[in-house]
């Protein structure tokens, strides 16, 4: 970077008295908002580097994360500049005129929508006095139906990171925002006499109406410009298996609710891409074997690494990519798809394919085949086909046009956009979000290229490696700070509103693709505003507080398209084509937590474990035992499973001239022959969570081939990492009383199987008395069919309950804190199990082992049968999680609650004790929940219904989590608690949990004999 | 042990062979034990200096651990869920044990009339209260916030209207672990007025005069003081008796009470008790065998006193093993899966090779004490008994930390890695021990002088 390096900042000689006089007599908020016009001041630029010599003079020396950081912290410690002098009196006031609605102590909530991968969900927003503090999904929203996802719930968390981007720069010199608009729009109107040949903006994927149309009109007044869009997770796939299969690109989404036989190919749909939540809910809905409705989808899933889809299925295929293609073909022209294949792929070798293809056609427009969207565009193809073939659209499966404001291949925009940079044709580059450094295809030499424009401007969250590249760099607000929109998988428009004023001078796309439009400084909010003023009816004002307060625009889901035949599907050359035994190919794939990377630093999904391999702070060589035999590294599980060490020796993965050196972590239920890397660590400069987290997978992938390639040799070092998993026993010893299970014709056949052989000891059992309730007795049952382990219950929890995170030592220790954890086991084949979840929060017994042990009292029951923990009399003996037979109970071993950063402060929930060193915590059904119901109920006289909900319960996507009164038996909790599937863990030790569960039951196919 | 059938002899009349031919007259033995202590500083042997250096040093593992535990937490040790106790509580429970020797020694075989016991008690008792007191470091200082476990554990009156909660055994610990410090204080204290009194007169220097006065609380050694002695001795003996029982079987309550598998077993208590009795009269022997040499004490301390040591040691032991056998057994006959799931972890899981060395360390090797030879020889009755330290320890582990790393859930199991401040406190506390033990047997009579001269057969021949 030699353009940023050269420009050294001059300096003047210090007049100290002159500053000291220019900031005598401001306060300090005033100083805070005069910042701007100060920071323009050469006295300014003289007091920053008197002030702090060391990190002056190092900045000049190109910078560093370190030195970011270290300026950052300085630049807020400027607030404290004025207190050379004396501060004037500030007297803290109450309100003479409340806001509308806030009573002090009651939160508020208020609809908007998050984005992911451009595609929005609706969610309400928990505000307490200002401060955004939780995340629920929005009941009346199509996405969400009131649930989330572990992304969504921690969203917020992003808002307060501490590592955010809190200033606008040039050249890595504080600067402002006049200046930055002011340096963009003379670089515009030198543009515009070219018609904008030279700009060209970078966005990720927009869905955006408002800003789709603002980017329509910068390319209307500069018709040479382009408009790039490049997210490294993205739907090029999809999209172009719609161009393929229809001629044109068009959004599909499905109704998981209708369909009996669902086939995957790939498609991790319930717990990857915007529908996910709303597909995990239809699914399981169709799922569940409750009051006597004993009817059951069934669920065919092939991947080549397991997913929560697969965790689901009921019958799972692990395979190549290659084998998986194959297998798609198989089916497909046993559906009767044509095809036409220039050289004739393997057969495929899947036994049950034929059962499987009678099943579909047995199921005809209540099935649905969905590839998944790291499939070869292809195998999309085949999949429309074979809904076509199925009946299933208009059914099932449903077509929009494209919900982007502008679809493009992004895989192809990139390579343009990066061509065009490099050949000199770029002036203004203007990067909306992003972090194009680090996740463009590795091929590109994105950072090369982007050096030749002339002016770079970005905008993001984070000071990331892009940004250093850029001569301006914006903070980008985040969408709990900033008005936009967006649309869901559907189609529906939600209104984004922000909860709280941006934290920093922090600005949105569409106020920087505003200075374009030489409307720099004009409120997101007039923006948004006025793009629907005259979209929403005659009667405006009605219809947009309308949207506001109900987080979506009433029938604004795009219409669905009716779809031309699919004609002969033309497949390209060795596609399906199996690649021999030896070779090993890698693939890629978005990490179920962190994504693409741009929650690479929020700590609470670096900590929530990985859920196929409960792995935190890390990704790895995800491989199966034989491939880990196969390339020489032995047998990891073994010694793995015996937990003597947590080192994994390192691999050295070669694709083509890239290397990558990454730990191996051997992952049963893999396909043989894969090797699989999650996107999104090893971020040098995301900040300081992320920068310690995993590797670069970004390193080996390329432009073609971006989700799996043949092109893979794997080499041994002498090194090793230690890697954090949660989970370090993975077999149930003897113990499968655990998890029960049956399929559906056992459960038929005998309803009671979840009972046999178990014998809970008599009630009277014990030396003490019986803990009575006579008004309210919680209690939950967790359905174990339901749960595909995505983790939303635990960071949810994590949100509502200010569990601190620990960071990878401490869970290498065993220490994380999670109240609500999955279980995660293996059954059957370790070459191909199954795998079964449990989430196991505190089981609230009512003869609980913890309460008797505790010396000072500190865990006692309550009257309504929870298990109350005494945070302020705890003194920290430990005996009571010794004594707990499920081991929910976590303790603070160090002081783990962040209490320097203030920021971090803003989030927790003021109605939970923020624990202290030294004081064990765990579950308590949400108790602050069920005591704002109690009063409620208090002043209304009403009872307390099924509306009162646990944060694990409201956040689950499949609602495997049913949390309630069991004393009222008309709540749903109670009517579970009779289901003939519910049972209690580990009952024999006369705990009597309150939460139980609801033993498993899988609908396998009766055709197919496995094993 | 081999006492004559005389049913008119006065308590203290002794059998010939107590005492080594060395030692046939008061003065004699008053000097012999007197001079150790009032003797100049500079005439120390050597190797006393060397002793209170090592503990001094080692003290420091517990000097700069405790404050860094204060200032950090508990998390600076290796523990973790579901490994919730881990070198606190087993060096707790490894203290307790070797604190029972003392009162076992001085209260139970007083009772029993067994003189021998004598040129050992005073010692013993000592090193009793100073292993009491290193193991009473654990359970405050283990606990996350032990600025309040400090007195929230206590029944205190208070304005906040709580209550330690009764049900818990580590309440009954706080009572079990006072009661037996404060009695075994009182007894060792009190037993050492004579002696100290003796000093008193004895002692030259002025410091020493005042010191040992105010020590001897007045004593003038008339007879009255000596029916009051007596009295308050064996009132305080039988006092202490069930409290050897007691304290342990509390202990064991810890665990007995708790139902992780390899805790929950009715025969913790008299294991545990039988477990004490032997850890502690191997370290009493660790700890004179050494002594007898250094201060050429081999006429006070017999080959008889080895013997007999031995041989409780042979068969607390052999109870010891008995437990360890019904373990077994019962993880067997209760059929529970847990159980049995806890013994074959014990011996093949990942702890399977500490299990192995406890059972060498335990039962094995201290079989040789079948064999005289190997009880009176010093050298192998001293390794045996550094064999049962180590066993005792590794039997604390196993229960700990052995019995909590696998319990019910297997998808919370885990393993325990102990850090260096784990070791640091560990062996910080040895270094109390072993410093405040250099200072006492510097300081007061290691041996009782008054008892001993009990022992002299000249004054008693005409009873």
């Amino acid at each position: 970077m030699p353009s940023l390096t050269s420009d050294k900042i001059t300096r003047k000689h210090l007049d100290e008295a002159a500053i000291k006089e220019h900031l005598a007599g401001k306060s300090g908020p005033e100083y805070w908002r005069s910042l701007d016009e100060l920071a323009q001041t050469p006295e300014f630029e003289e007091m920053l580097h008197r002030e702090f010599p060391e990190q002056a003079s190092e900045w000049d020396d190109g910078f560093s994360r370190r030195n970011f950081l270290k300026l950052m912290g300085a630049s807020l410690a400027f607030g404290g500049l004025t207190n050379c002098t004396v501060q004037p009196d500030e007297k803290i006031v109450p309100f003479v005129k409340a806001p509308e609605y806030m009573v002090p102590g009651k939160p508020l909530f208020y609809a908007t929508a998050v984005s992911q991968g451009g595609v929005g969900t609706g969610i309400l927003v928990e505000s307490h006095s200002g401060r955004p503090t939780k995340i629920e999904g929005n009941p009346a929203h199509p996405a969400s139906l009131g649930s989330s996802s572990a992304q969504i719930q921690a969203s917020v968390l992003d808002l307060y990171d501490p590592d955010r981007a809190q200033v606008i720069t040039n050249a890595g010199a504080l600067s402002t925002w006049s200046a930055l608009s002011q340096a963009l729009s003379q670089a515009a109107q030198l543009q515009g006499m070219k018609n904008g040949a030279g700009l060209r903006i970078l966005s990720e994927t927009v869905t955006s109406p408002t800003l789709g149309a603002q980017m329509q009109r910068v390319l209307d007044n500069f018709p040479q410009a382009r408009w790039h869009q490049y997210e490294p997770v993205n739907n090029d796939q999809t999209r172009n298996g719609s161009v393929q299969a229809f001629g044109r690109p068009l959004n599909t989404y499905y109704d998981f609710s209708k369909a009996r036989v669902v086939l995957s190919l790939d498609a991790d749909f319930l717990n990857e891409g915007p529908a996910a939540v709303r597909y995990a809910r239809d699914f399981a809905a169709a799922r569940k074997v409750r009051d006597g409705a004993q009817a059951m989808n069934r669920l065919y899933v092939a991947e080549s690494t397991p997913s929560s889809t697969g965790t689901m299925a009921d019958h799972r295929l692990a395979l190549t990519a290659g084998a998986l293609e194959s297998f798609a073909l198989a089916i497909a022209s046993g559906l009767g798809v044509a095809v036409a294949a220039p050289d004739s792929p393997a057969p495929s070798q899947v036994a049950w394919a034929e059962a499987l293809v009678r099943d579909l056609n047995g199921n005809k427009g209540s099935s649905i085949v969905v590839a998944g969207p790291h499939q070869a565009a292809s195998v999309h193809a085949l999949a429309h086909a074979m809904n076509q073939a199925l009946g299933n659209i208009g059914q099932t499966v449903h077509y929009t046009e494209p919900l982007e404001a502008d679809s493009v291949d992004q895989g192809q925009s990139i390579v343009e956009l990066a061509t065009a940079m490099d050949q000199g044709q770029v002036d203004i580059l203007l990067i909306l979000g992003g972090d194009p450094v680090y996740n463009a295809p590795a091929d590109l030499n994105f950072a090369q290229a982007l050096d030749k424009v002339g002016l770079r401007v970005h905008l993001s969250s984070h000071l990331n490696a892009t940004s250093r590249l850029c001569h301006w760099h914006a903070p980008q607000s985040h969408y709990l700070e900033s008005w936009s929109d967006v649309r869901t998988y559907d189609g529906t428009v939600s209104i984004v509103q922000p909860l709280i004023k941006p934290l920093y001078p922090s600005k949105s796309s569409l106020e920087l693709v505003g200075v374009l439009l030489a409307e720099a400084g004009k409120p997101t909010y007039d923006v948004v505003r006025e793009h629907w003023q005259d979209k929403l009816g005659a009667d405006f004002e009605p219809a947009w507080r309308r949207a506001l307060h109900d987080g979506l625009i009433n029938g604004s889901a795009l219409p669905s398209q009716a779809v031309p035949p699919v004609g002969t599907i033309n497949l390209p050359a060795g596609l399906g084509r199996a690649v021999d035994d030896e070779a090993v190919e890698l693939h890629f794939r978005p990490d179920p937590l962190i994504g693409d990377g741009r929650y690479g630093n929020n700590g609470w999904l670096q900590e929530t474990p990985h859920p196929i391999t409960h792995l935190t702070w890390d990704n790895a060589a995800v491989m199966s035992p034989a491939t880990a035999k196969l390339l020489g590294l032995g047998d990891p599980l073994a010694s793995r499973d015996n937990a003597l060490s947590r080192q994994q020796s390192v691999v050295e993965l070669r694709s083509g001239e890239r290397t990558l050196k990454a730990p191996i972590w051997v992952q049963p239920g893999q396909a043989d022959g894969v090797v699989t890397l999650n996107l999104g660590y090893g971020q040098e400069f995301g900040g300081r969570v992320a920068a310690e987290a995993g590797v670069n997978a970004y390193a080996l992938r390329q432009a073609e081939g971006p989700w799996h390639t043949a092109d893979l040799s794997v080499s041994k070092t002498v090194e090793k990492q230690s890697l954090a998993c949660t989970q370090n026993h993975h077999l149930m010893e003897t113990r499968s009383h655990l998890i029960r299970w049956a399929t559906l014709d056992e459960f038929k056949q005998n309803p009671e199987f979840a009972h046999e052989m178990f014998h809970d000891p008599a009630e009277d059992m014990t030396l003490y008395d019986k803990h009575e309730s006579p008004n309210n007795a919680w209690g939950m049952v967790i359905d174990l069919s339901a749960c595909m382990g995505c983790n939303a219950c635990s960071v949810a929890c994590q949100s509502e309950n200010n569990i601190p995170v620990v960071g990878k030592e401490q869970v290498l220790n065993g220490r994380e804190m999670s109240w609500i954890r999955i279980d995660r086991y293996y059954r059957g084949e370790i070459e191909d199990p199954e795998i079964v979840y449990q989430p196991v929060p505190c089981q609230q017994c009512e003869n609980a082992p913890c309460e008797v042990v505790c010396p000072v009292g500190a865990t006692v029951h309550s009257e309504e049968g929870l298990n109350d923990m005494v945070y302020n009399r705890c003194v920290g003996t430990r005996y009571c999680s010794n004594n707990c037979p499920y081991k929910v109970r976590r303790f603070n071993f160090l002081q783990y609650t962040d209490r320097d950063s203030e920021t971090l402060k803003m989030q927790r929930n003021p109605n939970v004790t923020v624990r202290a060193r030294g004081v064990m915590e765990k579950c308590t059904y949400c108790v602050q929940r069920i005591n704002a119901a109690r009063i409620d109920s208090k002043k209304s006289g009403e009872a307390i219904t099924d509306d009162l909900q646990t944060a694990c319960q409201q956040a689950c996507p499949t609602q495997a989590i049913v949390f309630g009164d069991i004393n009222n038996l008309d709540s749903e909790v109670a009517r579970l608690k009779d289901s003939p599937l519910n049972y209690g863990l580990l009952t024999d030790l006369n705990t009597r949990p309150r939460t139980t569960y609801l033993a498993g039951v899988k609908n396998p196919n009766p055709e197919i004999v496995e094993g | 042990m081999s006492e004559p059938s005389q049913s008119n002899r006065s308590p203290y009349q002794p059998p010939e062979s107590e005492l080594g031919p060395g030692l046939q007259t008061y003065t004699a033995i008053t000097e012999k034990i007197s001079s150790t202590i009032l003797t100049p500083l500079l005439n120390t042997p050597k190797s006393w200096f060397f002793g209170l250096a090592v503990g001094f040093l080692l003290l420091h593992g517990f000097l700069i651990g405790i404050p860094y535990l204060l200032y950090e937490g508990t998390g600076i040790w290796g523990l973790n869920v579901p490994v919730g106790w881990g070198f606190a509580i087993i060096n707790f429970v490894w203290w307790i044990g070797i604190g029972h020797a003392g009162t076992l020694i001085s209260a139970v075989l007083l009772l029993l009339r067994q003189q021998w016991r004598t040129s050992i008690n005073r010692a013993a008792e000592g090193m009793t209260i100073f292993a009491v007191i290193c193991a009473a470091q654990f359970p405050l200082f283990h606990t996350g916030r032990p600025w309040l476990a400090a007195y929230w554990l206590l029944p205190y009156p208070n304005s906040m209207d709580i209550w330690p909660q009764f049900r818990s055994p580590l309440i009954w610990d706080v009572f079990a672990v006072s009661t037996y410090l404060s009695v075994s204080l009182v007894f060792w204290f009190m037993g050492m007025i004579p002696d100290i009194a003796n000093l008193r007169d004895r002692a030259k220097n002025r410091i020493a005069q005042v010191a040992y006065g105010m020590l001897s609380m007045g004593w003038r050694g008339s007879a009255i003081h000596w029916e009051r002695y007596e009295m308050a001795s064996l009132v305080l003996a039988g006092l202490s008796t069930p409290l050897v029982l007691s304290v342990h079987s509390i202990v064991s309550f810890d665990f007995a009470t708790g139902i992780v598998p390899g805790w929950h077993t009715t025969i913790f208590p008299p294991y545990f008790v039988a477990g004490a009795i032997y850890a502690g009269f191997a370290m009493v022997l660790t700890l004179m065998l050494p002594l007898r040499n250094i201060y050429g004490m081999h006429d006070l301390i017999t080959d008889r006193h080895l013997n007999n040591m031995a041989k409780v040691m042979l068969v607390s032991g052999m109870i010891v093993g008995y437990g360890y056998f019904m373990e077994q057994f019962m993880a067997w006959y209760s059929a529970s899966e847990y159980e049995s799931f806890m013994m074959s972890n014990r011996m093949f899981g990942p702890y399977g090779n500490y299990y192995g060395a406890l059972i060498l360390c335990n039962i094995i090797v201290p079989q040789l004490l079948w064999f005289k030879r190997f009880r009176l020889n010093v050298y192998s009755l001293f390794v045996v008994s550094m064999f049962i330290n180590v066993g005792m320890w590794l039997e604390r582990f196993i229960i700990v930390v052995g019995s909590l790393h696998r319990d019910f859930m297997p998808s919370s199991w885990d393993m325990f890695h102990p850090t260096f401040w784990d070791w640091a406190i560990y062996i910080g506390t040895m270094g109390l021990f072993l410093f405040l033990f250099a200072l006492f047997i510097r300081t007061l009579p290691m041996i009782a002088i008054h008892e001993i001269r009990t022992l002299i057969p000249v004054g008693h021949k005409k009873h």
